[in-house]
């Protein structure tokens, strides 16, 4: 098991003839991902190395039967390139571009939950996901991951963050604790999978036996986070929150992380958390070790 | 972004919002044309992206020019909160009957837009929603499906905005909403929204803030990032293309992803010291944007040590030792850096910083985050 993608997924990468889209394309390919496609307007019938590029994502799916599409297209684009994969029939949608104004992001999202409620978007603004040895879509450098092991216990992450999601896997592969799947949700204002999502899917996955979370200030996802855990989550969970001394008022890089209005605070989301049962590092590697002490205790 | 008052007014008059007529000024004589241009009494407010202007002597009422010219003068360098008075927005004096709010923003836990209306206005609306929460209407806006002007109406009457103001009020919402939407705006608030004796209803104030990542379909905003008050660091970084928030401690920060630079500030802080900026260099690491990054940690004046932050993915860890290497052939360093490089191929990068033949009072190297963190701490403290 794994969550969301395995090694039956088959991915299409659009964008696959740009520069993100062709190095990160092809990693996710060296890595064993099942890219089967590319589409690049005008350019169909090329190829990239060796994968088909297509005119649309229609064509991509009549095609190769894709039922993911990592989405790698300029902000100006990529509302446009989510919404063309959904309506051709792709169930599962990883788009990776920073940037996207936040009422595009709301109105795709509204689309999306309306037209396409099959349909899952990863992102934007995220690493990607990975479950290791099965399936690697987007920008997380497969090598850090540590295949899950089959008798367990195996663990679940689910981060905001990019380079702390990179973290987490590291801690991790340093202890020589297996992954099941690492899900980056993205740093913007409004992601089309939630951390409640992951920790549904988490809970769900036989592979899982624990789950690290990681979140940032701003907004009030690692509180609702913490409300379904309460009432849902029965697997140990150790988390870390990034941006204790985040000033307010500021973007801290991400679009999504402000505290604004004394909301969406480091620490207030740190107390929802512990309330709920969750192990709080202060920084990455606590988690980290924390959630070694929690796999100890399992195995 | 967050646009001063005056610029949230000429913002709003593009979607037709009714506001005062008046203008911007950087002088006193300046000050006094608008207002002659206008129709006295006018008021005179400084320009600052502070709550409370009006308390500390920033808003005043002037019967003639004699009068604006004593305000302005003493309102133009004035300083509120710690913000300087560059600019006041002079514009004519309305005669006010009633007040309301209206705002739209995102609520990023429904996903939806956030229409929130009160008849009780010209207050802060945190007070409001302590002391009365039943006297703010809160209307969740489906972004596919929009503001009709019924809808408008309905919420202005669930508000209990009285039936002299609702069309004007109806009208206005549905402006704010083209404006909030169609102008990329984060937030768009009309505090207070005002009903005049004659029964139109008027913006009297405006607060907005844009949406960055915008921009580039609005060539417009160019007006708005050239007066945006950034102080001289965060000046450098931005003509370097560099993500960096100026802050007031002693140790500054180079960090590889917005979670890991947000993550060491912490780290800097939980050791007992305090973080000079915030400065995400992205994903990449090389020597040209380690250089670019490395120049404006060393243009301010208060930073005592270095904390450079990386942890490499896919950029591995001989790529950003070579560009840390190289971009301190480029930059004369005035403080000494404490480096933690892990991930990716972390011990050959550690090994390129180790024989390049830096002196470690330069340039010392730790392989955790804590231990790097108190380092750093301990030579910004002295130590």
């Amino acid at each position: 098991m794994a969550i969301f993608v395995n090694e039956n997924t088959k991915v299409i990468v659009q964008g696959l003839t740009g520069g993100q889209g062709k190095f990160h394309g092809l990693r996710n390919r060296a890595y064993g991902t099942n890219v089967v496609g590319g589409v690049t307007p005008g350019k169909g019938g090329q190829d990239v190395e060796g994968i088909p590029v297509f005119d649309s994502v229609a064509d991509a799916v009549k095609a190769t039967g894709a039922d993911a599409s990592f989405i790698a297209v300029p902000p100006k684009a990529a509302a446009a390139a989510i919404l063309e994969a959904a309506k051709a029939g792709i169930t599962f949608i990883v788009c990776i571009t920073e940037g996207i104004p936040a009422q595009d992001e709301a109105k795709v999202f509204n689309t999306l939950l309306r037209d396409y409620p099959k349909v899952r978007l990863l992102g934007p603004n995220c690493p990607g996901i990975i479950s290791p040895g099965k399936c690697n879509i987007g920008i997380t450098a497969g090598e850090i991951a540590e295949l899950p092991s089959a008798k367990g216990p195996n663990v679940g992450i689910v981060s905001r963050s990019g380079t702390l999601t990179y973290q987490a896997l590291y801690e991790l592969k340093q202890q020589g604790i297996g992954v099941s799947t690492c899900v980056g949700i993205g740093g913007d204002p409004v992601p089309g999978t939630s951390f409640v999502d992951c920790l549904a899917e988490f809970q769900k996955d036989p592979e899982t036996h624990a789950i690290i979370m990681i979140g940032e200030i701003g907004g009030s996802a690692e509180e609702e986070a913490a409300e379904f855990i309460k009432a849902n989550v029965t697997k140990p969970m150790s988390a870390y929150i990034a941006g204790v001394t985040a000033p307010a008022g500021k973007k801290m890089g991400h679009a999504g992380a402000i505290v604004s209005g004394g909301k969406g605070t480091a620490q207030g989301k740190m107390d929802a958390l512990r309330e709920a049962g969750v192990q709080i590092g202060l920084n990455p590697t606590e988690a980290g070790s924390l959630m070694a002490e929690i796999v100890k205790g399992l195995k | 972004m967050d646009l001063f008052e005056y610029q949230g007014k000429q913002y709003f008059a593009k979607f037709g919002i009714p506001v005062s007529a008046g203008g911007v000024a950087v002088t006193v004589d300046e000050a006094v044309k608008v207002a002659d241009a206008s129709q006295y009494p006018v008021v005179v407010k400084a320009q600052v992206q502070v709550g409370g202007r009006g308390k500390a002597g920033g808003i005043k009422l002037a019967n003639n020019a004699d009068e604006v010219r004593l305000h302005a003068g003493n309102i133009l360098g004035m300083d509120i909160k710690g913000h300087v008075v560059k600019r006041i927005w002079v514009e004519h004096a309305s005669d006010i009957d009633e007040e309301y709010y209206a705002s739209f923003s995102l609520d990023r836990a429904a996903k939806k837009h956030l229409l929130m209306l009160s008849a009780q206005g010209g207050v802060e609306i945190e007070e409001v929603a302590e002391k009365d929460p039943d006297a703010i209407v809160k209307l969740y806006i489906n972004p596919v499906d929009g503001l009709s002007e019924k809808v408008a109406r309905q919420a202005a009457v669930d508000a209990k905005i009285p039936a002299k103001a609702l069309e004007g009020v109806a009208k206005i919402l549905v402006q704010l909403y083209d404006c909030f939407t169609a102008g990329d705006c984060d937030l768009a608030e009309i505090n207070p929204l005002i009903l005049k004796p004659t029964g139109e209803v008027h913006a009297l104030d405006a607060k907005v803030s844009l949406d960055g990542n915008a921009e580039y379909r609005h060539p417009e905003w160019a007006e708005y990032s050239a007066t945006e008050e950034l102080d001289d660091r965060e000046q450098l970084a931005r003509e370097k293309g560099l993500q960096y928030i100026g802050l007031s401690g002693t140790v500054g920060i180079i960090a590889n992803g917005a979670g890991l630079a947000m993550s060491t500030l912490d780290v800097v802080n939980q050791v007992g010291g305090t973080a000079a900026n915030f400065l995400d260099i992205g994903g990449g690491a090389n020597a040209d944007q380690m250089a670019a990054a490395l120049e404006v940690i060393n243009f301010d004046k208060d930073v005592k040590s270095i904390f450079i932050n990386i942890f490499g993915g896919i950029t591995r860890g001989e790529e950003v030792a070579k560009g840390i290497v190289e971009a301190m052939k480029r930059v004369d360093l005035r403080a000494p850096i404490v480096i933690r490089l892990d991930g990716t191929n972390a011990e050959e990068g550690r090994e390129i910083l180790a024989s390049a033949g830096i002196p470690e009072s330069k340039l010392m190297s730790k392989p955790t985050m804590l231990e790097a963190a108190r380092a750093a701490v301990a030579l910004a403290n002295g130590k």
